[in-house]
């Protein structure tokens, strides 16, 4: 299914041979005495892209980015961006801009301070920098508060201060540390397609650190899922989310049941996975090389699963029966944990179309149903 | 509850503001003293205080302490905001732990000794190079080399809790590193830079130990000038002039606290203004 199909490859450049990265990551490793943050990774980055580098606290993530800003310095390997070997140019002389966590505001400043600090440095004409500051507040609708001091602001607009001081000097390349991780649930959604819309106007590459999937997955061209200093996979968010790598990602992203068997038997189109723990066999699509007999893991997406009352009357689906044990209420969607006859649990998700006739969803605590998927529906994982 | 307050409470509180303020208070009343003899009361007068501003020792005095406090201050904040920078700032190094022990070492030794050492030191030096003469010079350098163990742990305790993001983020703007002292570092130390001036000149102005051990002939700093006429006697003209000295320091502390509380409603209404933006 996959590959078959010929793509364009304007918006997606990782797929054209004939281009050259515009950030190159050769063979970095980073360790701090005994404990190695990075471990020797290779990454490329094109120009215009949002990447973003994925992955929980401690995998080294922030440390990747650090050393693109140039605040630590690769152990091994090289940095290049765009041509131009960084690995050894200190930050203040590198053409890339961060925006921090914490925004890291000067607080003695005001707000047109702060977004004029950087121009001020590269000693401009004062007439450009108030040019550019004064553009720059307006783009971030912030100039009528442009006197004000950064513990004057509200969070969300201190975010936006923080970004117009990293784009002002036209960066060829925005790092983003966790952007949106102080601002509240609501305003974070707002942002994200701010974020989205502003880089797709400025054409800058942004690299994007986060430890959000959701954010992830919303903001970005592509994604490097990061663990133990390593990728673990690097892809478009629906390729790391339909198509895993490893266990690791598939748990990683969104939720997942998972399946321990041995591979059982295989024809040209489907694998045959024994499930020791259901009893069954399930039948997966050939995605994944693996030889008879050997041990996979099969996962399945709760949304992926079809639940009901009835025994369905496909038999090409997998299908196993059990009980309603839980039921989840999202308002959009509902998960509900099927305990199988032999005790495993089974998460599905099933998306509240309509309104429930006297209150009474597709399924009740206690009641026998059915849970079944497509053959296309399941990831066969072989680590 | 309301205007119920547990009688142990309201004694143990007069009590300890008793024990506090009773002797500085007896001590103000008796400089108004008539007469010679300080514990026989002879009638209200403020002859003390003209026999006090006739005294061309005193005033020699206080202008020396005040001189020493000044220099003292000044340099003892520099060498210790540098010193509690590179104690923050420099990362590990070799012998971080055993610096940052012996920079604050000062702060537990005792005064004696400190004392006793530096005159060894001041007397040895003297013989090896002929400087510095024992006075005004020994003193300012035995006073800078305790109170910039002071500054050097306010401005240690101020720069870990100034996040290292914004200095980063300077440099990330095209800042080089003495750049971002200048325009990031300094500013932010200010405060703290503040207190340490402050108080390296509350400790020189009040040493009496040090001093006494590194002084000179001739040079008499406000302390000793008071302990050592103490000793042939309780004297009224002291007790004026340290009634002065109450007064100056009520004043200062006064208008310290009324910038402090000006400055804590300042930012309560900034926050108040972010809040509703």
């Amino acid at each position: 299914m996959k590959g078959e199909v010929v793509v364009s490859t304007v918006n997606r450049p990782w797929l054209d041979p004939g281009q050259t990265p515009f950030i190159k990551v050769q063979g970095v490793t980073k360790s701090f005495g005994p404990f190695v943050a990075v471990d020797n990774v290779d990454l490329d980055i094109y120009h215009g892209e949002l990447f973003a580098l994925l992955g929980g606290s401690g995998c080294g993530k922030t440390t990747l980015l650090r050393m693109m800003a140039g605040f630590e310095t690769p152990t091994s390997g090289r940095i290049v961006i765009d041509g131009i070997d960084m690995t050894d140019v200190p930050p203040y002389e590198r053409p890339v801009n961060m925006m921090f966590q914490s925004y890291a505001l000067f607080p003695h400043m005001s707000v047109e301070q702060n977004v004029a600090y950087g121009l001020k440095r590269d000693g401009l004409p004062k007439g450009e920098i108030d040019e550019r500051v004064d553009a720059m507040l307006s783009m971030v609708e912030l100039s009528p508060l442009s006197k004000r001091k950064p513990h004057q602001l509200s969070g969300g607009q201190r975010q936006r201060v923080a970004l117009a001081r990293s784009l002002v000097k036209k960066p060829k390349v925005l790092l983003l540390d966790e952007p949106l991780a102080a601002l509240d649930k609501r305003l974070r959604e707002q942002t994200q397609y701010e974020l989205m819309d502003l880089q797709d106007r400025l054409g800058i590459t942004f690299v994007v650190v986060t430890h959000d999937q959701e954010e992830a997955m919303t903001l970005s061209t592509r994604i490097a899922v990061m663990d133990a200093g390593s990728f673990m996979q690097i892809g478009t968010p629906t390729e790391i989310y339909e198509y895993p790598e490893s266990r690791l990602v598939a748990d990683f992203i969104g939720s997942t049941n998972m399946f321990e068997g041995v591979v059982h038997q295989q024809d040209q189109e489907h694998v045959s996975v024994k499930v020791a723990e259901l009893d069954a066999d399930i039948k997966i699509e050939h995605s994944t090389a693996a030889a008879d007999g050997s041990k996979v893991w099969v996962a399945v997406r709760p949304e992926k699963i079809i639940l009901s009352p009835s025994k369905p009357d496909n038999t090409e689906i997998n299908v196993l029966r059990g009980v309603v044990e839980d039921i989840g209420y999202y308002g959009n969607s509902s998960t509900y944990r099927i305990r199988l006859e032999n005790g495993v649990i089974v998460q599905v998700t099933h998306p509240n179309q309509r309104r429930p006739k006297d209150g009474r969803h597709v399924a009740e605590w206690e009641q026998e149903v059915y849970v079944g998927w497509e053959p296309s529906s399941g990831v066969v994982l072989t680590k | 509850m309301q205007g119920k307050r547990s009688t142990f409470l309201v004694a143990m509180l007069s009590f300890g503001m008793a024990f506090l303020y009773i002797p500085m208070v007896l001590l103000v009343i008796y400089s108004f003293n008539k007469s010679k003899i300080v514990p026989i009361w002879g009638g209200f007068s403020t002859r003390w205080y003209k026999v006090l501003f006739e005294s061309e020792d005193v005033w020699a005095a206080v202008s020396l302490s005040l001189k020493i406090a000044v220099v003292n201050a000044t340099f003892a904040t520099l060498l210790g905001a540098l010193a509690g920078l590179a104690l923050v700032r420099f990362g590990r190094f070799r012998g971080r732990t055993l610096f940052s022990g012996m920079i604050t070492a000062p702060l537990v030794m005792p005064e004696v000794i400190t004392g006793l050492s530096l005159l060894l030191f001041f007397i040895g030096l003297k013989g090896l190079i002929g400087w510095p003469e024992r006075g005004f010079t020994t003193i300012t350098i035995a006073h800078i080399t305790f109170s910039m163990a002071y500054v050097a742990v306010i401005i240690q305790s101020r720069l870990a809790g100034m996040a290292q993001d914004l200095e980063e983020a300077a440099q990330d703007l095209g800042a080089k590193p003495f750049r971002v002292l200048t325009d990031i570092t300094l500013p932010l130390l200010a405060p703290g830079m503040l207190a340490g001036w402050l108080l390296s000149f509350t400790l020189s102005l009040d040493d009496l130990v040090i001093a006494s051990f590194t002084t000179g002939p001739g040079s008499t700093t406000l302390p000793i000038l008071i302990y050592s006429r103490i000793r042939l006697g309780l004297r009224p003209d002291i007790n004026a002039l340290a009634t002065i000295i109450i007064v100056v320091v009520t004043i200062g502390v006064v208008i310290f606290g009324w910038l402090m509380l000006r400055q804590a409603k300042q930012r309560e209404r900034d926050m108040h203004i972010a809040a509703k933006s």
